[in-house]
């Protein structure tokens, strides 16, 4: 199977869907002229002309907005914002319209955005360059929000949230982009809500989503040479998230880690958590714990950064703790 | 077209704006502006009758005294050119040819409203005759008005979006964002602002150290001032200007009106000179329509038979609202997106 890094799927899915549906269009901040800033968009303009490929000025309320209005007036915008904390500027636009157009128009209208944003630390980026606020949209009822790990799934999950009805934001951790993958010749959608097993295991289930599947991979590999067997559960999609899968994973091992890159305190973990805490607590052997960032800004310092990603000796930490 | 060089209403039509057979002031179609603006006040004085007697839940924010905007822009646009309205945007509603039926069902929150139920009055939407939705944020029609207005230019149709806003959104960063990027893109967007002199309970003067014209040059979009309360002039300057906006790109409408219920239906207006309130009624745009049909030779019987057409309207719309059913619970909450059998 040939291999693709991370960033190349995704500019494969865009100009795909772009080939695919002429009411697809690409915008945002440096997109067009120069490829987007981390080049997910490089040579769509040449492919598609600058009416589907087009830059914008720095106005991110706008571009969100107009993104909802496009997608209520028949197009299917697929924009990007730089860096996911720069979404603190879309909340209205995110928030208050496109989650909730369908649902307070009664049904007359869908919105088909797709949001495009990178999360996570690991480039020294610091405070405002690096956080991974994926929950807070995963909390709004009437948005779709999915996390690609690979290039299989960096492509499947935004060419299912381009052909989607609804609005999807699609959170892409910066530090797997450089990240290569093998891929099948033909690439193909993946569906939302679904997650996949990336390691089968009897003793604990590792559930995560973006780059911490690969450090729960780590750690499942050093806890394997201890004589402990997990099971990885990547996610895929945050909400709806798999909840049968993971329940699934639990009946099976009896023991349950969460693990995001985000800050641990109200995160996706706690959501999960406190869900097998309730449907699956006949199933669990242990306390389920989490593994997250702590309640701190992401800081600038390689020195700070490193201790405050979640690392692999972390989760085989907290695996550890709820064996013993 | 230029930016227009006094800040005071102008009250005559522009020039040279439509054939004489379809201006405003010709009896007709004047006429037939007048009972827009009657059924706009006559629905909006029965919901303060409902809403007092309790059967309108929530807030509701009455447009009385800016009906004239809604008509007269509304009568340049076609069924296929899109609007975004604001948290003030019954008139808008009404005037893009919503359904009366389910435009009442609707704000007595029945399962047969426009929206099932779901949105009331600050969310009334009909996207089958392009009015995409009330607003509850202030400012935030703009932007989506300014994506419909993208989505019409790339898919090559002629049709154009307004974006309805009052003085209060001039102070929303958003409203700069989406004058930027309309004049960058020369997008087909109509910026109509409703200037009422008021940002809720404080006058705008006090929240507002700029002109909208001078903003709007600002970017090298034309603007032009009417006189917001004269339905005819509304309609000409909006005819002219709609017409540029299909042809070149954006423009800037300032109407300039009258909020005469206050911010919200219930508001008591004491911040407000009872001067002002008493001076209101000159400029009822009901009053100036009726004035200018008469001389016009309109006789009253005319007037009569428009006003009682709507009356039968507005009766016949709220029985069958009053008749109608609570929504659905659990078929309300299978709506928050798009079911899959309809993928």
């Amino acid at each position: 199977m040939p291999e693709i890094r991370y960033l190349a799927a995704i500019n494969r899915a865009l100009g795909d869907a772009l080939q695919d549906d002429p009411t697809v269009v690409v915008f945002g901040e440096d997109v067009s002229e120069a490829g987007g800033s981390f080049g997910a968009s490089r040579g769509l303009r040449e492919r598609f002309g600058a009416d589907r490929v087009f830059d914008t000025p720095i106005s991110e309320a706008a571009i969100a907005g107009a993104a909802v209005g496009a997608a209520l007036s028949g197009l299917r915008p697929v924009v990007e914002i730089m860096f996911m904390d720069f979404t603190t500027l879309v909340m209205d636009a995110m928030v208050n319209q496109a989650a909730k157009a369908r649902f307070m128009f009664g049904g007359q209208a869908s919105v088909p955005m797709v949001l495009r944003t990178p999360h996570g630390g690991g480039l020294g980026a610091g405070p405002q360059h690096s956080q991974c606020l994926e929950a807070w949209f995963a909390h709004i009822p009437g948005l779709k929000v999915v996390c690609p790990s690979d290039p299989v799934s960096a492509y499947g999950l935004l060419r299912a949230a381009i052909a989607d009805p609804d609005p999807v934001v699609v959170v892409e951790n910066k530090a797997l982009y450089a990240m290569k993958g093998e891929v099948p010749d033909q690439l193909e959608p993946m569906p939302i809500g679904h997650a996949r097993i990336l390691r089968e295991g009897r003793d604990v289930t590792l559930v995560s989503y973006g780059a911490a599947v690969h450090t729960c991979r780590k750690a499942a590999d050093r806890l394997a040479a201890e004589g402990v067997e997990p099971e990885v559960l990547d996610l895929l999609s945050l909400q709806p998230w798999d909840e049968a899968a993971v329940l699934a994973s639990l009946s099976r091992t009896h023991r349950l880690v969460v693990v995001h890159e985000a800050v641990e305190a109200f995160g996706i973990g706690a959501e999960i958590a406190a869900r097998m805490a309730d449907i699956g607590f006949d199933e669990l052997d242990a306390p389920i714990a989490r593994v997250g960032a702590p309640f701190m800004p992401v800081p600038f310092s390689k020195a700070l950064e490193s201790a405050y990603i979640p690392s692999a000796d972390a989760v085989a930490g907290a695996v550890r703790r709820i064996l013993a | 077209m230029k930016t227009k060089p006094s800040p005071k209403p102008s009250t005559t039509p522009p020039a040279a704006a439509a054939p004489e057979a379809e201006r405003a002031n010709s009896p007709a179609r004047l006429l037939e502006l007048y009972g827009q603006i009657v059924l706009i006040r006559r629905a909006e004085e029965r919901l303060i009758a409902m809403f007092a007697d309790g059967e309108v839940p929530g807030f509701i924010h009455l447009s009385i005294g800016q009906e004239a905007v809604s008509a007269g822009v509304m009568s340049a646009l076609t069924a296929t050119d899109t609007i975004a309205s604001t948290h003030r945007g019954h008139g808008h509603a009404i005037a893009k040819g919503l359904p009366l039926d389910g435009f009442f069902a609707e704000l007595l929150a029945r399962n047969a409203g426009l929206c099932r139920g779901r949105g009331g009055s600050m969310h009334v939407a009909d996207m089958s005759v392009g009015m995409l939705g009330a607003n509850g944020i202030v400012g935030a029609g703009l932007s989506i008005a300014l994506g419909s207005a993208l989505a019409h230019k790339r898919l090559g149709r002629t049709a154009v979006a307004v974006a309805f806003f009052g003085d209060g959104a001039l102070a929303e960063g958003l409203l700069h964002e989406c004058l930027n990027m309309a004049a960058l893109w020369r997008l087909p967007l109509l910026f109509v602002c409703e200037n009422n002199g008021w940002s809720e309970f404080l006058p705008s003067d006090k929240q507002i150290a700029f002109k909208l014209k001078d903003l709007a040059a600002a970017y090298g979009i034309p603007h032009t001032s009417v006189d917001g309360n004269d339905v005819a002039a509304v309609a000409d300057a909006a005819a002219e200007v709609v017409a540029a906006v299909r042809a070149h790109g954006p423009a800037v409408l300032e109407c300039l009106t009258t909020r005469v219920r206050g911010h919200f239906e219930g508001d008591a207006q004491k911040y407000r000179d009872p001067a002002d309130m008493q001076a209101l009624s000159e400029r009822d745009p009901l009053r100036i329509a009726a004035r200018e049909l008469a001389r016009l030779g309109i006789g009253e019987e005319s007037l009569e038979a428009v006003r009682a057409r709507v009356e039968e309207r507005i009766a016949a719309a709220v029985t069958a609202a009053r008749a109608g059913t609570d929504p659905d619970f659990m078929a309300a909450k299978a709506d928050v997106y798009t079911p899959a059998e309809a993928l």
